[in-house]
């Protein structure tokens, strides 16, 4: 809403605040302004011009050779394009040395050999957008009015010697969509009462208004309030330069003499009006009831609109001739021949006019004040404006009488309170006294004892309906600057992080100690890449009306973001990435929601270690990547229920080179490098990824660490060596030998894996050291040993091993 | 020659010779040959025998004091050719200490992480829980829980993500709010806590818009909280993310969740309140939201608002690191490229 402030200084006095002021402290008592202009500021050197004389300039197919008399002893010499330029106007003239809107300068200059002493004005050249112009004065210059005083400064005339606050108003502030509304919250914050004249209205007694409309509504929750109008024997005409200016300040192109009306007393009231051309309702009844399925209108803007039983229309007793509170039909609409407005004023149940707009999509001035509510003790007195100026700018009459429908009347609710529950609310002491000046401010009625506090709500606030929408205007109006600053006292339960996000933040930790970068991608991608890498086999979530094609479904793995990372790096020539992210990975469930985990995954590509002066290069391979994802386990505790299962199921991955991962018989993820085809497509030299699902681990809290006494006795270790099928899996032979390792076998370190020469094709060598030690005596040699054969004897049944 | 003057003799000489020995190995060869089995004292001494009794003594305690003083004078000499030779070799290993030294790799926090951490870091000094939630909510408590019914005006104010009718992507972390007052018991204490994550709104991605964002809210619920309390709170919130000279001011808002409802603007950081570029000239820059628990929000999640209030607040992490470190487009924080996210590395 943008608040002009010289309409606003009609009702209340201004003159010790400026807009600057005045848009501050409503800033912090009541609504954000978004800015404030004053186009003057930018304006200079510009008057009122009396056009003598206008001649076509012979040389040229649209310049006309125009006198001016601009006040001065001389009249002045002005070359005009504008096709509307005509001798005897008042006009707005650009005198040189004048500064225009967007910077633009006057000079006096020359055009085709002609002098032209400055330049006669459009709208658009003082700064008026396109948007608010009227048709007629869109392509040329704008016209003022015939006793505009020459010579003196033009800018009172087209309303730019203003200021302008633009308010951005919250939908619980929708009492200030109006100049009304603005005036009673500035004037409780200047402590002034503000002032509106009385609407002088004259009724025309041949008529009454039963000879010419009556109206009826199908559902009064629909509808409570509907109230119409007839003004007659009219002229249309254009709106007068004061009404004119208001309505392009506030953003309105103006129309005609009967549409501009209409806007005018909305800005005024906040109350929507509807001016339908009596002639074509070709009935005299109004009927307001739901849309039929299948009926149609065709609304203003030419477009056929396709009704159903949610839109309310106003029809003529058959068919439709207007969207309630969205917008007119096209042929029932106020026209140049029009003679007889009818006018409506009414209300229509918010959240109706709310999915009738959003459904059309059909945003308007009026639905946006229908949708939010509006004063419903103005809505007569609106309408009665509205037609003492229809009739008076269009020389007609208002018939006498309103036919209505008037099922609800104005609330002045009643809201209870109390000194202490105030006090005991903001953390104040405030007195009885403060608070009823707080009310008087406000224009509230109000009985303030130290016991209870009552406030009667007039109907302009309808916001305003409990205990706590009190306090708040208390607290608005007190000043939030004056509120003392405390920390909550009561008891408090220990603050300290969970398990499972003590769990994740050294998750981070770790995996950052290990060279890793922390990525946060997008949650929502393609549907082809929320799918990719994921275990899961059903379909991704996808939004019902997604935005593009880009951002549509929600990610079932974090890798498909990760490599989309890696691979933005790598093109940027930072040929070694390592990232990692933890986030949530979604799927589609039986029950409503879907269900969401969280995942630990990251993607290395690139060195490890770099070529320096000291070290030769290390790129990244299945083994870096392993370690860092073994030792997280091993910090968990969790090593010794861990398995990795070679896989060859995931189609993006290297089918040898690629792992499930089990927590016990759990598949909590996978491990392995990017299929190369995929690192082709990607631009990326070998890159080595793991997914984990971070929810086993942070959902069960592990036994306490156990403290074992530090061994007394010395160990001993064996070495062994032997050659078995390449197929053989460390990880089973560790098994083989852990079971057939006897009571004090400790732990077995892989030291040697050799393939090649001496190496029969299709078999590997594999050297262990198998440490031993028995906490509670020094281990005899031949006990070794005799376990030690137990572990050659089990190698060499399971796996045939040669033992060296 | 007497026995003493040939031990004298010998001594000269052996002073000599240690005098002009180079290494330790020279030095020790020396030793033998007068300390040794075979050395030259030692054969002096031999003609003791020959010597009368009662010079004996005499000569003995002279070969003593012969002994003792080439010893200590060989391992003086020993030391000190030891520690030039040690010297030498030192200054033979000398490196340019200047060279790089190995790499180590360790990988940065994200920045809205840190930024999310310190936050998170104050409130649990404060005694508050941090409680996470589903991305993924139903209309229920994304918005009906939170005093936004269907067909409320203020659903315009955030445009949503729709997966079904009742299904969505949450709007802003306030559902686990509502989740949090059904289940908390009261009995046990107070309700402090802090819920961040990630949001999603219907934004179509530029430099200051972005479909997937950070929020952290924050709330209090129990006897006698005021308004006061909130102040203060968001007073000490500001002074840790923008440093101690901070100041704040509350402006009249609305959120349908909250009675009274402020928006809170923090003096600005760079120009200290007199006008900049980074504060658009007012010398104030909103940063948060919050208000009074609307007491509908109590109700519905079963808390007497008659006994329990309290206050809730709103942040943005995207834009408080977009504020404070200067980054003028969202989207950097989405792309990681590691030429923005190495920049954070630095701690604080």
């Amino acid at each position: 809403m943008k608040v002009s402030y010289n309409w606003l200084s009609e009702s209340l006095d201004l003159s010790a605040v400026t807009p600057g002021e005045l848009a501050e402290q409503i800033t912090l008592t009541g609504i954000e302004v978004d800015g404030v202009t004053e186009p003057a500021t930018e304006l200079s050197n510009i008057v009122v011009g009396h056009v003598l004389e206008a001649e076509r300039m012979e040389e040229s197919d649209h310049l006309n050779i125009t006198t001016v008399n601009v006040g001065l002893d001389e009249a002045v010499q002005i070359v005009c394009g504008a096709p509307n330029v005509k001798a005897g106007q008042k006009v707005v003239v650009a005198l040189p040395g004048a500064r225009l809107a967007n910077g633009l300068k006057i000079k006096k200059s020359k055009l085709r050999g002609v002098v032209s002493n400055g330049m006669i004005c459009s709208l658009e050249e003082l700064g008026f957008s396109d948007s608010v112009i009227p048709k007629n004065a869109e392509d040329g210059i704008y016209v003022l009015p015939e006793n505009a005083e020459t010579g003196t400064d033009a800018l009172p005339y087209v309303g730019l010697a203003d200021a302008f606050i633009e308010l951005d108003i919250t939908p619980n502030r929708a009492d200030a969509l109006s100049m009304r509304g603005v005036a009673f919250e500035a004037g409780a914050i200047l402590s002034q009462k503000p002032e509106f004249p009385g609407v002088n209205l004259i009724e025309d007694s041949s008529n009454t208004i039963e000879d010419f409309i009556k109206v009826s509504v199908e559902n009064t929750e629909d509808n409570s309030i509907y109230k119409m109008r007839v003004i007659k024997d009219l002229v249309v005409t254009e709106s007068p330069l004061w009404l004119q200016k208001k309505l392009m300040h506030a953003g309105i192109r103006p129309i005609d003499a009967i549409v501009d009306v209409t806007n005018y007393i909305m800005l005024e009231y906040g109350q929507p009006l509807h001016a339908f051309d009596y002639d074509t309702l070709n009935s005299k009844e109004i009927q307001v009831r739901r849309a039929k399925d299948s009926e149609t209108l065709v609304t203003l803007d030419g477009q056929t609109r396709h009704l159903n039983q949610d839109n309310l229309v106003i029809t003529n007793g058959t068919i439709p001739v207007a969207l309630a509170g969205v917008m007119g039909g096209e042929n029932t609409h106020v026209t140049a021949e029009t003679k007889t407005v009818a006018l409506e004023s009414a209300v229509f149940e918010s959240s109706l006019i709310r999915k009738t707009a959003q459904s059309l999509n059909l945003r308007s001035e009026s639905s946006s004040r229908f949708e939010k509510g509006l004063n419903k003790a103005t809505v007569q007195q609106a309408l009665d404006h509205a037609a003492a100026l229809i009739a008076s700018l269009g020389q007609g009459q208002v018939v006498t009488g309103t036919a209505q429908v008037e099922s609800e009347q104005p609330v002045y609710q009643t809201v209870t309170t109390s000194v202490d529950k105030i006090n005991r609310t903001l953390g104040t002491d405030l007195t009885v006294s403060d608070l009823d000046s707080i009310f008087e401010r406000l224009g509230f009625d109000s009985e303030v004892t130290a016991e209870q506090v009552n406030v009667t709500v007039p109907p302009r606030r309808w916001d305003i309906t409990i205990e706590a929408d009190i306090i708040e205007e208390v607290a608005r109006i007190h000043g939030y600057s004056k509120l003392p600053s405390t920390l909550p006292h009561n008891e408090s339960l220990p603050g300290e992080l969970t398990y499972a996000q003590q769990i994740t933040r050294f998750t981070r930790h770790y995996m950052e100690s290990c060279g890793l970068g922390q990525a946060i991608s997008y949650a929502l991608t393609t549907t082809e890449k929320a799918k990719a890498f994921a275990h899961s086999a059903t379909a991704p979530v996808e939004l019902d009306w997604p935005m593009s094609e880009e951002h549509k479904a929600l990610r079932q793995s974090l890798i498909s973001g990760l490599l989309d990372n890696v691979q933005y790096n790598v093109a940027r020539q930072s040929k070694n990435v390592a990232l990692f992210e933890i986030g949530r990975v979604f799927e589609q469930t039986e029950s409503t929601l879907p269900k969401e985990t969280s995942h630990v995954a990251g993607v290395m590509t690139g060195a490890v270690v770099e070529n320096s002066w000291q070290e030769k290069e290390v790129t990244v391979d299945y083994f870096a990547v392993k370690g860092i994802v073994e030792e997280w386990f091993d910090t968990l505790g969790v090593s010794d229920s861990i398995r990795f299962v070679p896989s060859k199921e995931h189609p993006d991955m290297h089918p040898g080179r690629t792992a499930d991962v089990f927590w016990n018989d759990e598949l909590i993820g996978m491990i392995g490098q990017l299929h190369p085809l995929m690192a082709q497509a990607r631009d990326l030299n070998d890159t080595v990824l793991f997914e984990l699902n971070l929810d086993p681990f942070i959902t069960n809290e592990h036994d306490t660490i156990r403290f074992k006494s530090i061994p007394k006795y010395p160990g001993t270790s064996r070495d062994i060596a032997f050659v078995v099928e390449e197929s053989v899996l460390h990880q089973d032979i560790l098994k083989t030998m852990h079971a057939a390792g006897g009571k004090w076998l400790r732990s077995i370190r892989l030291f040697d894996l050799y393939q090649g020469e001496n190496i029969e094709n299709g078999k590997k060598s594999l050297a262990y050291t198998l440490s031993y030690l028995n906490p509670d005596a020094t281990l005899k040699e031949d006990e070794v040993n005799t376990d030690f054969n137990q572990v050659k004897e089990a190698l060499a049944e399971k796996y045939s091993a040669d033992i060296r | 020659m007497g026995i003493e003057e040939q031990l004298t003799t010998v001594l000269a000489k052996a002073v000599i010779e240690a005098d002009k020995a180079e290494s330790v190995k020279e030095l020790e060869t020396i030793r033998v040959s007068y300390l040794g089995k075979k050395g030259e004292i030692t054969s002096v001494l031999k003609g003791v025998k020959d010597v009368a009794p009662e010079q004996r003594p005499v000569i003995g305690k002279k070969a003593n004091e012969v002994r003792d003083e080439l010893t200590t004078l060989l391992s003086h000499k020993k030391e000190r050719l030891e520690k030039e030779a040690l010297e030498r070799q030192l200054e033979k290993e000398t490196i340019d200490v200047t060279l790089p030294g190995k790499q180590v790799s360790k990988g940065q926090t994200h920045v809205l992480t840190q930024i999310m951490e310190e936050i998170e870091d104050l409130f649990l000094g404060m005694g508050y829980q941090i409680i996470e939630g589903n991305e993924v909510e139903s209309d229920h408590y994304n918005f009906e829980r939170v005093n936004l019914p269907q067909n409320h005006p203020a659903r315009d104010m955030q445009d949503t993500f729709y997966i079904t009718p009742d299904v969505l992507l949450r709007t802003h972390t306030s559902p686990i709010q509502a989740r949090t007052l059904e289940s908390h018991d009261f009995s046990k204490g107070p309700l402090k806590m802090i819920s961040p994550g990630k949001v999603y709104r219907r934004d179509t991605d530029d430099a200051t818009h972005s479909h997937q964002f950070h929020q952290i809210e924050g709330m209090v619920i129990a006897e006698n909280i005021t308004m006061a309390d909130l102040k203060g709170t968001l007073e000490l919130l500001a002074k840790k993310m923008f440093g101690e000279d901070r100041e704040i001011r509350l402006r009249p808002s609305y959120f349908p969740f909250t009675e009274p409802s402020v928006e809170v603007d923090v003096s600005c950081f760079k120009c200290g309140g007199t006008g900049c570029n980074v504060c658009k000239g007012t010398g104030w820059i909103e940063i948060l939201g919050a208000g009074m628990t609307h007491p509908n929000v109590l109700e519905m999640s079963g808390v007497d608002s008659t006994k329990y209030s309290g206050f809730a607040f709103g942040l943005g992490p995207d834009r408080i690191a977009m504020l404070k470190y200067g980054v003028d487009d969202i989207r950097n924080f989405y792309l990681n490229d590691q030429r923005f996210l190495k920049q954070f590395k630095r701690k604080g």
